[in-house]
């Protein structure tokens, strides 16, 4: 019995212990992301060519009505710039959760879920690790639009930091989830076309809602309940000092959805995982 | 210094920005904006601590000019559709009195002295000069068709108006009441601006889309300003009102349906910044501090109102149907 014990339980494991092992989860997150420079650059590239190019093509048209939290008229760089935020932290977060999928296949994440922590607890820091990342990406983007003339108050730079990182959780938990089912890496060119894409054309990132309800009802309503809405629109008040207390109560909602649902499809004995019986056997 | 004081060292001048970006409009003395709106018929009152309209009150029909008195007690508004010119006293929002402005006054300007008042009459060509005083007109002064715009010298002796049609600045001697000169500029011009020492007048061309800065001695032309604006038509851009900073650094131009305002470098003539502001920008005015600058958008039926220092526009501020002109109170 006592030698049963001392096998499951070696020794309790305390705050440090997990601090240690976020620390380590982190770390290798932070480590890969500098690693791949082509990655950083593409995820700046990305919303500075949509800033740059496609902003530019639409200045005009916008400016003809102010919406909160605006309290003058815009031109479109200010208005896609919190979208385009909210859309480095998606991609951010889609990959980094497919990064799962490799690590399954090499193996490393193998040994970090036979781990002795909770199965939640792992998930979560490496959710966290994927939102440190997208948040060094939000803040180089932030700078550059700066000198784009988008220039939300000061305060707005504080403000956003929750923001994001309640934001990052959500997708990065969306894309943890979507993993769980994912078999393979190549898979990804999928998550972009089905998942990446319509979640950002199909939200107030590029327009307001007010405009798309000019334009189709129907598209209209897919906005309202897409949930990267409500991420864009969270960081959009934010980033100008203010809460908008909808949106902040959709993506926390949410963000414990995905989360619940992705930890109990990671769960080896439930979970998605174990009824495929996981990747290569 | 142990890390939390380099902390809060580092925070503090942050925190008084962000307070100062947030909080800095308070910091001025309270003052008040009056805004004609042409097709309300009404004037509406803005408040500079809360940026918002505290009163609306009923005037003349198709309100346009808009001046205070030199003591800041009595409001000027050009009822052009009633052809008059009414007095209202700003402490008790009664109407003093009415000028005999002539037909159809658009818009006026008081000689430096406050006294008197030079209006232009835009349906009958003259500039009709009046002593608000004693309600009397002094003079009447022939001048271009569709006469608008009117700028004074700093020291009033010289009267510059343009009229729209004829295309001409006329110098106007304010002690003979003639015409010692006139300039030709480019079409529409609606808005004549002296600079604070008396060395520039700035006309602007509504149709041609140009500010001449005019040397008011020689009566030259000095330079002409264009604009341009990426993805914006060019013949959007029909500037009206223009104001010059006291210490001659910058004007700014309203540019009409560009729904901009141009910052333009008054040393050096370059457009320094265009400014996103309501549909269809026409008149300027700046706080008594010149910290900020409103502006009138006709479509848009708002005030702008643009951070001098930080050249942003801070706030739009809804008034009545088609806001034409404003004047901000000194305190």
């Amino acid at each position: 019995m006592s030698e049963a014990v001392t096998i499951q339980d070696p020794r309790p494991l305390g705050p440090v212990a997990y601090l240690l092992c976020l620390r380590g989860i982190m770390w290798r997150e932070a480590l890969r992301f500098l690693h791949q420079r082509e990655r950083f650059v593409a995820a700046l590239v990305r919303p500075l060519v949509w800033l740059f190019v496609f902003a530019a093509g639409f200045r005009a048209v916008l400016g003809v009505s102010i919406i909160p939290p605006y309290e003058t008229y815009v031109l479109y760089e200010v208005y896609i710039t919190p979208g385009l935020v909210a859309m480095v932290q998606l991609f951010n977060g889609m990959q980094s959760s497919l990064s799962m999928v490799y690590d399954r296949e090499m193996g490393s994440m193998r040994t970090l879920l036979v781990s002795p922590f909770p199965r939640g607890f792992l998930l979560i820091s490496k959710l966290l690790a994927g939102v440190a990342v997208s948040l060094l990406q939000v803040y180089v983007f932030l700078a550059v639009t700066w000198f784009w003339d988008v220039q939300p108050p000061l305060i707005g730079y504080f403000a956003v930091l929750p923001a994001l990182i309640l934001s990052g959780m959500m997708l990065g938990a969306l894309g943890m989830l979507l993993s769980s089912g994912i078999k393979q890496l190549e898979n990804f060119a999928g998550i972009m076309n089905f998942v990446i894409f319509p979640m950002f054309f199909a939200s107030s990132a590029l327009y307001p809602l007010w405009r798309m309800n000019e334009a189709s009802p129907l598209l209209y309503n897919i906005c309202v309940l897409n949930p990267f809405t409500y991420a864009v629109e969270l960081i959009r008040f934010s980033l100008h000092g203010q809460i908008n207390w909808l949106a902040l109560a959709v993506v926390a909602g949410c963000t414990a959805v995905f989360l619940g649902a992705a930890i109990l499809a990671y769960n080896p004995s439930k979970g998605l995982i174990a009824r495929r019986g996981g990747p290569g056997g | 210094m142990t890390w939390p004081k380099i902390m809060a060292g580092a925070l503090a001048p942050l925190a008084l920005a962000a307070a100062a970006a947030f909080g800095g409009i308070s910091e001025v003395k309270a003052f008040s904006v009056y805004v004609s709106n042409e097709k309300d018929n009404t004037i509406s009152v803005i408040d500079s601590e809360s940026l918002k309209v505290v009163k609306t009150l009923k005037v003349g029909q198709r309100p346009r000019g808009i001046l205070l008195t030199q003591d800041g007690s009595q409001l000027l508004v050009c009822a052009s559709d009633d052809d008059t010119v009414q007095v209202i006293d700003v402490k008790t929002w009664e109407f003093v009195k009415e000028l005999p402005s002539g037909p159809d006054p658009e818009l006026f300007i008081l000689h430096p002295s406050g006294n008197p008042l030079y209006i232009a009459n835009e349906d009958d060509n003259l500039v009709t000069v009046v002593d608000i005083e004693n309600n009397k007109v002094l003079a009447e002064v022939p001048v271009g068709v569709e006469p608008e715009g009117m700028g004074i010298s700093p020291d009033g002796r010289v009267l510059v108006n343009t009229s729209e049609t004829t295309n001409m600045a006329h110098f106007i001697d304010t002690e003979t009441f003639e015409i010692v000169g006139n300039v030709l500029v480019d079409s529409r011009p609606r808005f004549a601006e002296f600079t604070a020492d008396g060395s520039q007048v700035w006309v602007t061309s509504e149709i041609g889309g140009t500010v001449s800065v005019i040397d008011p001695i020689a009566r030259e032309i000095i330079k002409k300003i264009g604009f341009e604006i990426p993805g914006v038509r060019p013949e959007a851009i029909q500037p009206v009102g223009v104001r010059i900073t006291k210490d001659g650094g910058r004007a700014f131009v309203a540019l009409g349906p560009a729904n901009r305002v141009a910052v333009v470098d008054a040393k050096t003539f370059e457009v320094e910044k265009y400014l996103l502001v309501g549909q269809r920008v026409w008149q300027l005015a700046f706080a008594p501090d010149e910290s900020l600058l409103f502006t009138t958008n006709g479509v848009s039926n708002d005030v702008s109102v643009i951070d001098v220092a930080r050249l942003k526009v801070v706030k739009s501020i809804a008034v009545g149907r088609f806001p034409w002109g404003l004047t901000v109170s000194k305190d």
